[in-house]
C-alpha cells in the first residue's frame, strides 16, 4: 500500500493560527499509523489565501483533499478513515 | 498555547495587513465585522450582532483606540483610520487622564461577560453523605445540608476552600473573575455596572489579565498601522528584536531578521546587543553600590512592568532598582546614533515595553503577534529566509537575557571576569504575583538574604510574555 502524504502547511499565517502544534504530529501517530503516512511540512500551500483565511490552519492528504481547522485530533481522524478505506478495498 | 480569543485577535492582525497591502483597507475596514459574522452563522456570544459590535471594537484596538475613549459611537474605523493614517501624531496633554490615555491596556466594556463575583458553591454533585466532610471541615460553620444537598451562607464563607477539598465527590467548586484572579496588585474591578475596569493609577502593564480573560475582553492599544503607513511612506524604521523571538517562530534569530528586513525594515538590530551594554554596566553600577555599602542590595531594571510595580506600589525598593537603562533603550540609542533620522521599532513579547518606550522615545513597539502578521501577510516564511547578514552575533549570555536567571548569569559573568572568585548573593522573582509582591516587600525590609535580585514579571521570563507566540 503507498503511504498516505500528509503536508502540514507551516507557512506564518497557518503556524500563527496554530500550526504549531501540528509540527510533532509525527511523535502523535499510533502504531498502526506509523509505517502508513508520510508527513512533510510545507511553508505557505497558499490555501489561506484562497479561503480567506477563515480555517487556517490547513492541511493537505494526498495532494488533493484540503483539511481546514485543523488539529491534531482531526488529522489522527482523517487519517483512520483513509488506512481503513484502503485496507477494505 | 492558542485559544478563540487569541485566534481571533491574530486572525483580523493578518486581514488588516493584508487589506492594507492591497490598498483596500479604507474601503474594507468596517466590513470585516460583517464579513466575519454573515447572517445565518453561528455566533459566539448571544447573536452576530453582539459579535460584530466587538469585533469593531476589536479593529478599533489595532487602530490604536480604545473602546474607553470613545466619544462618538457612530463614527466609523474608516473615519479613525483616516485619523491614524494622516500622519499627525495624535497630541495628548499631559494631565491627570494621560496615564488612561496613553495605557497600552483597555477595558472593552460590550465584550465583557461581567463574571459573577468570586465565591464558594455546592453543585448538584452533592449526595448529601452521611459523613459530611464539608460541614466538619469548614472552620466558619458555613456549611448546612438542607433537603439532602449541602449549601453554603456566603456571607459567613471565606473562601478559604478546605470544604472544596474535603469533599470526595468533587461538589464543591470556586468560581472566579479570572481577570482579577490573574492581577498581581488589584487594579482591574468589576464596576458598578458589573463591567470590568482598569484603574491605571495602580495598573503595573504586565498583561495578566489580557492573557486571562476568558472573553478577550482586555485588548492591547496597537501601533501596527501606525507602522504599516510610515512603511510605506519610505521612512527608515529600525526593526529591534527581543532576544525573546528565539523559537518564537519556526528558523533561527537570523533568519528571523531576515524576514523582518523582507517585510520593509530599512535594517534590523538584535536587542541582545543592547543586553551586552546592559550587563556591562549593570555590573559596574552593582560592583559600585556593593563597594559604598556591603549589606545593601540591588534589583534588576530591565522588566518594565516590574519597574513600574515599584513605582506604584512599593516605593521602598525605588532605591534599590538598577538605574541602568534597558537593552531596549541601548539598543535605540545605537540605532540613533548611527543615524539620527532612523526611526526606532520595538519587537517584543510584552505589553509594559509600550509605556516604557513611550517614556523613553522609542517610536514603534509591535508584539510578535503583530510582526508575525505582517510577515504572513506579506507571504514571508522565516524558514524560507537566508540567514540575516550581521556584524557578528550578540554574546550567549546575552541572549539568553528573556529566560529567567539569564540576567543573573551575564551580570554574573561579567563580576567574575572583573574579580576572580566574586560571589553573588543571587536571588529571582520568577514571576510577579501577589505572593511574589509579598515577598519583594520582605527584600525591602532586608528580611530576605541576598544582594542581587532578579524580577520578571512573567513566570519563565520574557519568552512567556503576554504577547509570545509559542
Amino acid at each position: 500500500m503507498e503511504k498516505i502524504k500528509v503536508e502540514i502547511c507551516c507557512g506564518t499565517a497557518c503556524y500563527l493560527l496554530g500550526a504549531a502544534k501540528l509540527m510533532n504530529i509525527e511523535e502523535e501517530l499510533p502504531e498502526n499509523l506509523k509505517d502508513k503516512v508520510d508527513i512533510q511540512a510545507r511553508t505557505c500551500l497558499g490555501l489561506c489565501e484562497r479561503d480567506h483565511l477563515g480555517g487556517a490552519p490547513y492541511v493537505k492528504f494526498n495532494d488533493t483533499e484540503i483539511m481546514g481547522n485543523a488539529s491534531v485530533e482531526k488529522v489522527l481522524a482523517r487519517l483512520n478513515q483513509l488506512v481503513e478505506g484502503a485496507e477494505q478495498s | 498555547m492558542i485559544n478563540g480569543a487569541t485566534y481571533i485577535r491574530r486572525e483580523l492582525l493578518i486581514r488588516l495587513v493584508r487589506a492594507f497591502d492591497d490598498g483596500v483597507l479604507r474601503e474594507e475596514i468596517d466590513q470585516i465585522p460583517i464579513r466575519l459574522r454573515p447572517k445565518d452563522s453561528d455566533a459566539s456570544r448571544c447573536c452576530i450582532y453582539h459579535d460584530r459590535a466587538v469585533l469593531k471594537y476589536r479593529l478599533m484596538a489595532l487602530l490604536g483606540i480604545s473602546a474607553e475613549e470613545e466619544t462618538d459611537e457612530a463614527k466609523t474605523l474608516s473615519e479613525y483610520l483616516d485619523e491614524i493614517i494622516g500622519g499627525e501624531p495624535r497630541e495628548i496633554s499631559e494631565d491627570s487622564e494621560f496615564e488612561r490615555k496613553t495605557a497600552p491596556l483597555s477595558v472593552c466594556a460590550p465584550a465583557c461577560s461581567g463574571c459573577p463575583d468570586a465565591r464558594v458553591v455546592s453543585t448538584s454533585n452533592c449526595r448529601g453523605c452521611f459523613a459530611r466532610p464539608c460541614v466538619y471541615s469548614c472552620p466558619k460553620n458555613a456549611i448546612t445540608v438542607t433537603n439532602g444537598r449541602s449549601q453554603i451562607d456566603s456571607s459567613k464563607c471565606v473562601k478559604c476552600g478546605k470544604c472544596i477539598s474535603a469533599c470526595p465527590y468533587n461538589a464543591i467548586v470556586k468560581t472566579t473573575v479570572p481577570c482579577e484572579e490573574a492581577c498581581p496588585v488589584g487594579a482591574i474591578r468589576k464596576n458598578e455596572r458589573g463591567v470590568a475596569e482598569i484603574d491605571f493609577s495602580k495598573c503595573i502593564f504586565c498583561g495578566k489579565c489580557f492573557m486571562s480573560c476568558p472573553f478577550g475582553a482586555v485588548m492591547e492599544r496597537s501601533q501596527i498601522v501606525s507602522v504599516l503607513s510610515a512603511m510605506k511612506r519610505g521612512e527608515k524604521l529600525v526593526a529591534m528584536v527581543a532576544p525573546a523571538a528565539d523559537r518564537q517562530f519556526p528558523g533561527t534569530v537570523e533568519q528571523l531578521l531576515a524576514a523582518c528586513a523582507k517585510a520593509g525594515f530599512s535594517d534590523v538590530i538584535e536587542v541582545a546587543l543592547g543586553a551586552e551594554k546592559t550587563t556591562e554596566h549593570e555590573t559596574a553600577e552593582f560592583l559600585e553600590r556593593m563597594e559604598q555599602d556591603s549589606k545593601t542590595f540591588m534589583t534588576t531594571s530591565c522588566c518594565p512592568a516590574y519597574v513600574n510595580l515599584v513605582g506604584k506600589h512599593l516605593p521602598e525598593l525605588i532605591d534599590k532598582v538598577s538605574l541602568t537603562p534597558s537593552p531596549m533603550v541601548y539598543t535605540h540609542e545605537m540605532v540613533r546614533e548611527a543615524d539620527p533620522g532612523a526611526k526606532t521599532v520595538f519587537i517584543g513579547p510584552c505589553v509594559a515595553k509600550r509605556s516604557e518606550a513611550r517614556r523613553k522615545g522609542i517610536d514603534f513597539v509591535l508584539s510578535f503577534e503583530e510582526l508575525g502578521a505582517i510577515l504572513a501577510g506579506r507571504k514571508i516564511d522565516v524558514l524560507a529566509c537566508e540567514p540575516h547578514p550581521i556584524e557578528r552575533p550578540a554574546a550567549a549570555t546575552a541572549r539568553n537575557f528573556a529566560r529567567s536567571c539569564g540576567v543573573t548569569e551575564a551580570v554574573l559573568a561579567e563580576a567574575t571576569a572583573k574579580l576572580p572568585g566574586f560571589q553573588l548573593a543571587a536571588k529571582q522573582i520568577n514571576g510577579i504575583d501577589r505572593k511574589t509582591c509579598a515577598m519583594l516587600k520582605l527584600y525591602a525590609s532586608g528580611k530576605l538574604p541576598a544582594n542581587f535580585l532578579e524580577v520578571m514579571a512573567c513566570p519563565g521570563g520574557c519568552v512567556n510574555g503576554p504577547c509570545s507566540l509559542s
